[in-house]
């Protein structure tokens, strides 16, 4: 479904990714694992439009991404859930959500789509009146993603969907990660925690200072020596 | 002396009144302004220029070409939003990644050019629509009705405004845009276009207000000097880019201004209204209604 190859980004004259290799299949969990300023920001960044490759193609299906102006990606089917979750603070929940269904085809299926994210999130229902920066971190959380759900996408990014939240919370997260995926949305998930993540993907990749060190499946990726030694601290 | 304070009250309920009757029309130009800045971060100080364009706009409209008053004025609203439209387009977007001052700068330079290309192509002559609206008078007190439907227009104008900003998905991105820019691509949403509308509707509410002033005073090229600066005011003593505080902030200058003017002259009033802004910058720099951070 998604296919980067050979891709270089970075800021101004700062490279932050070197020659990227990764592709999501339709339907699959992946995951991107790596230490704080790996690029993984950076990566997500980059399939979403927010900022253009210096080098190397994206591919979402058939459509070529890099060509594709940024505002239009997500009509391409790729909604992102930013890092911070970036929510308009002093819009409401359901302004928030409209947001998300900008897109002239998202509108038309607006109601449809509201009922989805309030069934998967029967507190955004409550609260859909509420500022949306009131609202505590899962809460927000939900909402962002909610938010991302609403352009009705095939594909997901969510980047550190755990960062900053209770424990019981990142628990309830994840959780939530594998219902999106049973509902048939392919997933591509950036995350610092480890362990949680490679509990809900189908495969991962391990980055390391801009370029992709390791990749297998999550089981795979459990066992090798060089990401137990790094990040499962054993 | 019963008789005094009974006149004298009716004297200050007559100041009130169009103290408020003034402030609609101070809280439309304010309201212009503050959507420019609190979305785009930028502040026109052209802004009361393009009023006057709008002015001279219903002038020739009405006086020259014969055209009626209600037709004249959608004409009008229509060539100042696109004259917005073009200052954003021409002026400011080419210099949006540059530093703020350089935009005020530039904006200020605007103001020249129109004052100028007004003195040059229309000459500095004070001139009116030639409209004479009837005065109401109601329990001894006296209001024109160009005030009143002044008021009244204004009240609508910013009430369509409301119901486009919360009711309409280009409305809620406008207001979505100001806490968050960067990640607007993400929602499908270009922020060129979006600011190119704004400019617009800021301009249009510039040309509305510019078909209500008509009424009441003269146009002459430099006749935004006498509003422009109250403007500003207004907008700084509300807090820039707050809606809700700019249009408080209108009543409150247009009631000291009123009142003043009510104990001596209304030159008075200005007096007491500036006075009073540079007391309240001391004591709330963030504005009347500042944002707690």
């Amino acid at each position: 479904m998604l296919e980067l190859k050979s891709l270089d980004a970075g800021y101004g004259s700062f490279q932050a990714l070197f020659g990227i290799n990764l592709d999501v299949k339709a339907g699959e969990a992946v995951g991107v694992i790596g230490p704080n300023g790996a690029g993984k920001t950076t990566l997500m960044r980059v399939i979403s439009g927010l900022i253009r490759p210096t080098r190397g193609t994206i591919a979402m299906e058939a459509a070529d991404v890099v060509a594709t102006p940024a505002h239009l990606i997500v009509g391409l089917g790729i909604a992102h859930v930013p890092e911070n979750r970036r929510l308009f603070p002093r819009l409401t929940v359901e302004d928030n959500l409209k947001m998300g269904a900008f897109m002239p085809k998202a509108r038309a299926k607006f109601a449809e789509r509201l009922e989805f994210v309030f069934d998967l999130f029967p507190r955004m229902k409550e609260r859909r009146n509420q500022m949306a920066g009131t609202m505590s971190g899962g809460e927000q959380q939900m909402c962002a993603i909610g938010r991302a759900l609403m352009s009705d996408p095939k594909l997901l990014l969510l980047d550190e969907p755990s960062a900053g939240l209770a424990p019981v919370v990142v628990q309830q997260v994840f959780e939530l990660v594998k219902r999106i995926r049973s509902g048939g949305l392919t997933v591509l998930i950036v995350e610092q925690n480890v362990q949680q993540v490679l509990k809900v993907v189908d495969r991962a990749y391990l980055l390391e200072a801009g370029t992709i060190r390791a990749s297998g499946t999550a089981a795979e990726m459990l066992a090798s020596d060089t990401v137990k030694q790094a990040y499962l601290g054993v | 002396m019963e008789s005094f304070l009974e006149i004298f009250d009716i004297y200050l309920l007559e100041a009130v009144v169009n103290g408020i009757l003034l402030g609609g029309l101070l809280a439309l130009l304010a309201l212009g302004l503050n959507l420019i800045f609190g979305v785009i971060d930028v502040t026109w100080i052209c802004y009361a220029e393009l009023v006057m364009i709008g002015m001279y706009g219903m002038y020739f409209l009405v006086q020259y070409y014969g055209v009626s008053y209600f037709l004249a004025a959608p004409v009008a609203i229509v060539l100042v939003a696109i004259l917005g439209a073009a200052l954003h387009y021409l002026v400011i977007a080419p210099l949006l990644s540059g530093p703020p001052i350089n935009q005020l700068l530039a904006t200020g330079g605007v103001l020249f050019v129109l004052q100028s290309f007004a003195t040059v192509a229309f000459g500095i002559d004070f001139r009116n629509l030639g409209i004479r609206l009837p005065v109401l008078a109601f329990a001894d007190m006296h209001f024109s009705y160009s005030r009143l439907l002044a008021f009244g227009a204004a009240l609508i104008g910013m009430v369509v405004v409301y119901l486009f900003m919360t009711r309409t998905y280009t409305g809620t991105a406008i207001r979505a845009i100001a806490q968050d820019r960067q990640i607007m691509a993400l929602m499908g949403v270009d922020t060129k276009k979006i600011y190119l509308i704004t400019s617009a509707v800021g301009g249009a509410l510039a040309g509305l207000a510019a078909c209500l002033l008509v009424l009441q005073y003269d146009v002459h090229p430099f006749v935004g000097l006498s509003f422009g600066p109250i403007t500003f005011l207004i907008c700084v003593l509300g807090g820039l880019g707050n809606f809700v505080g700019g249009f408080v902030a209108a009543f409150v200058f247009a009631e000291i201004i009123s009142l003043g003017g009510l104990f001596s002259d209304l030159e008075w009033g200005y007096v007491l209204a500036f006075g009073f802004f540079i007391i309240m910058m001391f004591i709330r720099p963030g504005g009347l209604l500042a944002r707690r951070s």
